[in-house]
């Protein structure tokens, strides 16, 4: 297996070896992605027990068991 | 193959980098979609392996007087769970509850930690459709945030293929993310658990995550490095060690919470917490495996295409 796969040319067919992709091309879809999936990771895990966005309970008592059985502390 | 020719052109359209047949939109929308299917297999497992103990915790939460964050100083009716001197069973409650203004059906057994004031969802909708969301949602997010740091991270950690780098990182991810903040923050059923610490305890919670994955990253960085001089295996073994150096040296440091009450069953934290690193496991293994096996199947198909464009 090639080590210096960085020094193949973009357009050579690779096999095998795997040539990273650049950082500039990951960074958009980490910055934007990255940022709704932790909002994602926030409302399963955190919303309405210690801090809350929405006033009442409905989002924690819905994933109530969910929140249990991943560890997020829940009350 | 729809998929990864709408990847690359737009991926192409951001850097004009074309040399990679797979582009980072379609990456992460992969991740998303096996960490969708992790989640479906974690609702699976939890439901065999992680209802019960929620269930039989739940039925103790009047015994063990959980849920001391609900203000029944301020609310003199007596919620579901919270002044029960008795045990109560779910299905058939004869017990006095003053629950006149209960909203939900008595027989469904809801289960609330709001103000005592009205069950918002019943028992069977929580360990159902609830935790079937839950799971779903963090399989998503979570199978989205592994397909990004897959993206940067495959090829440039050494010799390996897509397939072995996602099984890597899917183990890495389940030490770094779940187990070892685990055994600091174990996770706890219902009962357990003090209100007025929550908030410090969900802070200190994520801030041993956040730790776990710094250290994690940077022993993987670490373990790049000694390789070279090393080879991999002491490089890896080395890093290990470190991480787990700075790992028990933080959780000496911080505070530990002990809120399991008196004459809790044992076995049934046990059995809930096993649950709970079994969920995780089945979880992390799908994401790491499954999307391995699609990148590596997806790399190859994606190579020999570029080797016939380039030939014609």
């Amino acid at each position: 297996m090639a080590q210096d796969t960085l020094t193949l040319s973009p357009n050579a067919p690779v096999l095998g070896a795997v040539r990273p992709i650049p950082v500039s091309e990951i960074l958009p879809w980490a910055a934007f992605g990255g940022l709704i999936l932790l909002l994602a990771l926030y409302f399963v895990g955190a919303e309405q027990g210690a801090t809350a966005l929405f006033s009442g309970s409905a989002v924690h008592e819905f994933v109530h068991d969910g929140r249990h059985l991943l560890g997020f502390p829940c009350h | 193959m729809q998929i990864e020719n709408l990847g690359r052109e737009s991926a192409s359209n951001i850097s004009g980098f074309q040399g990679n047949t797979i582009m980072v939109g379609s990456i992460l929308l992969r991740g998303m979609l096996v960490g969708i299917l992790a989640g479906l297999l974690a609702f699976g497992f939890a439901r065999v392996f992680g209802e019960p103990a929620v269930e039989r915790a739940i039925g103790l939460e009047g015994q063990f007087g959980g849920h001391s964050h609900a203000p029944e100083a301020a609310a003199p009716a007596p919620h579901a769970h919270g002044a029960d001197a008795a045990p109560h069973t779910h299905a058939a409650d004869a017990a006095p509850h003053s629950h006149a203004a209960t909203p939900a059906p008595e027989a469904a057994g809801g289960h609330s930690h709001g103000d005592g004031e009205e069950e918002l969802f019943s028992r069977s909708t929580q360990s159902g459709p609830g935790l079937l969301v839950a799971l779903v949602v963090y399989g998503a997010a979570m199978g989205g945030l592994f397909a990004l740091v897959f993206a940067f991270v495959n090829g440039r950690v050494g010799a390996l293929s897509p397939r072995a780098t996602a099984a890597l990182l899917g183990l890495a991810a389940f030490i770094a993310l779940v187990l070892v903040p685990g055994l600091k923050y174990p996770a706890n059923p219902p009962a357990v658990g003090d209100g007025s610490t929550i908030g410090m305890r969900t802070a200190l919670f994520f801030m041993m995550i956040a730790a776990s994955v710094v250290a994690m990253t940077g022993a993987v960085v670490l373990a790049r490095g000694l390789a070279a001089r090393h080879g991999a295996w002491n490089g890896a073994l080395l890093a290990t060690i470190a991480y787990l150096v700075v790992l028990t040296v933080l959780s000496l440091a911080l505070p530990t919470f002990n809120e399991v009450p008196e004459g809790f069953p044992a076995d049934l934290l046990w059995q809930f917490r096993v649950a709970t690193l079994g969920i995780q496991a089945v979880f992390w293994a799908v994401i790491g495996l499954g999307f391995g096996t699609w990148m590596e199947a997806a790399s190859r198909n994606g190579a020999g295409r570029k080797a016939k464009l380039v030939h014609h």
